[in-house]
C-alpha cells in the first residue's frame, strides 16, 4: 500500500538500506549456490568418475580415482541421527522444564546457561571429545578405538541442544495460558495438562525445533572431523555407531587443502558441498513450513 | 475494622425495612446469618434458606501486599443461580476462583478464612485438587476450547478421571452437548476442530466440556462478555435450564444479565461484599447506599 503523505528522504534512505540488506542476503545464498554448481558440475564431464559416485568406495587418490559417496552419506546420516536421538528428547525435556516447571529464579539462570552452550566453539567440543571422552569411553566400554560415530553424535547433540531448547521453549510459551487454565479447571494435574494439552498444541513448534537442530548438526564440521575417526567405510548396523565413520563435512575439510585446483577430486569435493547445501536447504524449508503452520494453528 | 453490629441490631434493621416494602416479602421469610458471633460478617448479608452448597467464611485474600478480599462471608444456595456484580477490580472474580482454587498458582496469593463445599474445607492440606475441580467446574470469560476436535474437547475431562470405553464416551459426549444446547449444530462434525466454531458455539462447547465431568457446581466468570447478544441470549437460556441440576455462580459486568438470570445477587466493592440478597431485592430495594448508587449507574 502506498502512503499518500510525502515521505522524508531520511526515511526513504533507511528503508532503502534495510531493503538492500535483505536483498543482499538472498543474492549471497544464490551466489553460493551458483559457485557450488560451477565448481561441481565439471565432474560430470568425466564419465568414469561420475559413475563412481554411486559406489561404495571413497578413494580420491588411488588409480583410478573412486568417488563413492555412499560411505560419506551414511557416515553423516549415522552421526546426525545419533545426535537427534540424544538431543531431541533432552532438548524438549529441558524446554518443558524451563517453560513449565522451573521456578522463576531457576528459569532465569538456566536460559542464559543453555544459550552459553551455543557459544562454545566447536573446536572446543572436538578437543573435549578427542582428549577426554574418547579415551574414557574406549577404556570403560572396551571399544576398539576412541574415535567413533556415537561420540560425534554425543557432542553434536550438545551443540544442537541450545537451538532445540530455545525454539521448543518459544513454542511452549506460545500456548495460551487460557488452555492451561481450562485443563486445570477440569481437574487435570499439572503434568496431565502439559502432556495432553500443552505438548499437542505446541506440536508443530517442537517438530520445527527438532528440524532446526538437525540442520545445525548436519552441517557441523570441526567436531566430527576431530572425533569420528574419518574412516570412509560403510557403517554396518548398530555396530556402526561404535566404529569410525567419515562425514561429508569432515571429508571436505580434511581434503580440500590437499587437492589440485580444478582436478576431479576438487570437483567431487564441491559436489559434496552442493549436496550438503541442498540437504540443509530442504531441512530448513520444511522447518519453516512447519513453523508457519504453527503460527496459523495458534490463530 | 469497623465494629460489627450485633445480631439483634441486624434483625431490627431487617424488620424495619421489610415492613415498608412488598418486594422484600420473601426476604423476611429467611433468616440472616444466625451465627454472627462465630462468623463475623457485614450487615445486609442474607443467609439463603435451603441447602447451602458453597460457603465462604471471613475471607481475606491477598496478592502480595494487595488485599483483594476483605472479610467476605457468603453462603451460596444449592441449585440456584447466584450472581456476583461490581465494578472492575472489586474482587468478584478473585472470590469466584476461591471455590475451585484457581488462585493457587498466582504468585503471592494468600488466603485467610474458610471456604466450604458442603461443609468441608476445600483449602485443607490433604485435599484432592483434581477431585475438587471435578466437582466444581469453571467456565472462563473467553471461550478456551483446546485445539483438538469437538469430540476430544468434550472427552478430555472424562478421560482424565477414568478410562471410559468407546460407547460410554460417545454417550457422554452426546449428552453433554445436548445439555449445552449444541448437539444439533455440531452432531455432524464431531471430528472437526473445535476452533472452527463461532464464539458463542465455542463457549457452549466449553460449558459442555465442563458438564461432561458431571460437576455439582458451575463457576462462570463473565461467560458472555466476549459474545454477541444472540450468543449471550443462548448462554443465559442455557443457564436457566442447567439450574435444575447445578449450583451456578456467575460473575458478570452486566447488571441486566444478573437481574435476568439469577435468584441471588452479591454486590462487591473494593474487595468487600457490600450486600447479598435476593436478586429482586438487590435491584429494587437495595439496603446499602453504595449498592443503590451502583445499580443506578452512578459509578462503575
Amino acid at each position: 500500500m502506498r502512503s499518500t503523505k510525502p515521505r522524508r528522504w531520511g526515511e526513504r534512505l533507511i528503508e532503502g538500506a534495510i531493503k538492500s540488506t535483505g536483498i543482499a542476503t538472498i543474492v549471497f545464498v544464490l551466489l553460493i549456490f551458483v559457485f557450488l554448481l560451477k565448481d561441481s558440475l565439471p565432474l560430470f564431464g568425466h564419465a568414469k568418475q561420475t559413475a563412481s559416485l554411486l559406489g561404495t568406495r571413497w578413494l580420491p587418490t588411488s588409480e583410478p580415482e573412486q568417488f563413492g559417496l555412499i560411505p560419506l552419506l551414511l557416515g553423516s546420516l549415522y552421526v546426525t541421527l545419533g545426535a537427534m536421538v540424544i538431543s531431541v528428547p533432552l532438548g524438549v525435556a529441558c524446554a518443558i522444564f524451563i517453560a513449565e516447571l522451573a521456578p522463576q529464579w531457576l528459569r532465569e539462570l538456566l536460559k542464559p546457561l543453555v544459550e552459553l552452550l551455543a557459544a562454545v566453539p566447536s573446536v572446543v567440543f572436538g578437543a573435549l571429545g578427542v582428549l577426554l571422552l574418547g579415551p574414557w569411553f574406549a577404556k570403560t566400554l572396551h571399544l576398539p578405538v576412541g574415535q567413533f560415530a556415537a561420540l560425534g553424535s554425543l557432542l553434536l547433540a550438545f551443540m544442537a541442544i541450545p537451538t532445540i531448547v530455545s525454539v521448543s521453549e518459544d513454542a511452549l510459551h506460545a500456548v495460551p495460558r487460557a488452555l492451561r487454565a481450562g485443563s486445570l479447571a477440569l481437574g487435570a494435574t499439572h503434568w496431565q495438562s502439559i502432556t495432553r494439552v500443552v505438548l499437542p498444541t505446541a506440536r508443530s513448534g517442537l517438530i520445527a525445533a527438532g528440524l532446526l537442530g538437525l540442520g545445525r548438526a548436519i552441517g557441523e564440521t570441526m567436531t566430527v572431523l576431530m572425533v569420528t575417526g574419518n574412516a570412509a567405510v560403510i557403517p554396518q548396523g548398530l555396530k556402526g555407531f561404535i566404529l569410525p565413520v567419515r562425514t561429508m563435512t569432515a571429508t571436505i575439510a580434511a581434503e580440500m587443502g590437499e587437492t589440485a585446483h580444478n582436478s576431479t577430486h576438487y570437483f567431487a569435493l564441491f559436489f559434496i558441498g552442493l549436496l550438503l547445501f541442498l540437504i540443509t536447504l530442504v531441512v530448513n524449508v520444511v522447518a519453516e513450513v512447519v513453523v508457519h503452520r504453527m503460527g496459523r494453528e495458534a490463530k | 475494622m469497623s465494629a460489627l453490629p450485633s445480631a439483634v441490631g441486624r434483625t431490627l434493621t431487617q424488620t424495619g425495612e421489610d415492613g415498608s416494602q412488598s418486594a422484600g416479602q420473601s426476604v423476611a421469610e429467611e433468616a440472616f446469618l444466625p451465627t454472627c458471633e462465630e462468623v463475623p460478617c457485614a450487615p445486609n448479608i442474607l443467609r439463603p434458606e435451603g441447602e447451602i452448597k458453597l460457603e465462604a467464611r471471613s475471607l481475606n485474600m491477598y496478592y502480595g501486599s494487595f488485599q483483594a478480599l476483605r472479610n467476605v462471608s457468603m453462603a451460596i444456595p444449592e441449585r440456584r443461580i447466584t450472581a456476583l456484580i461490581g465494578p472492575s477490580g472489586c474482587g468478584k472474580s478473585s472470590f469466584l476462583r476461591c471455590f475451585n482454587r484457581m488462585n493457587d498458582m498466582i504468585d503471592g496469593f494468600r488466603l485467610e478464612g474458610d471456604v466450604l463445599l458442603e461443609g468441608n474445607d476445600i483449602y485443607r492440606r490433604d485435599l484432592d485438587l483434581a477431585y475438587l475441580r471435578k466437582r466444581v467446574g469453571m467456565v472462563f470469560q473467553a471461550p478456551n476450547p483446546f485445539p483438538m476436535s469437538i469430540y476430544d474437547n468434550i472427552a478430555y475431562g472424562p478421560r482424565l478421571h477414568g478410562r471410559p470405553d468407546r460407547s460410554e464416551l460417545d454417550q457422554i459426549v452426546e449428552q453433554s452437548l445436548r445439555q449445552a444446547a449444541l448437539w444439533d449444530e455440531v452432531k455432524d462434525k464431531l471430528r472437526q476442530s473445535a476452533l472452527g466454531l463461532s464464539g458463542g458455539q465455542q463457549q457452549r462447547l466449553c460449558i459442555a466440556r465442563v458438564l461432561a465431568v458431571q460437576p455439582e457446581v458451575l463457576l462462570m466468570d463473565e461467560p458472555a462478555s466476549a459474545l454477541d447478544p444472540t450468543a449471550t441470549f443462548h448462554i443465559e437460556e442455557l443457564m436457566l435450564q442447567l439450574m435444575e441440576h447445578y449450583t451456578i455462580v456467575i460473575v458478570t459486568h452486566n447488571m441486566y444479565q444478573a437481574s435476568r438470570v439469577s435468584q441471588y445477587t452479591g454486590f462487591f466493592l473494593m474487595g468487600e461484599l457490600v450486600e447479598f440478597g435476593h436478586t429482586e431485592q438487590i435491584f429494587e430495594t437495595p439496603r446499602d447506599k453504595r449498592t443503590d448508587d451502583y445499580i443506578r449507574g452512578r459509578f462503575g
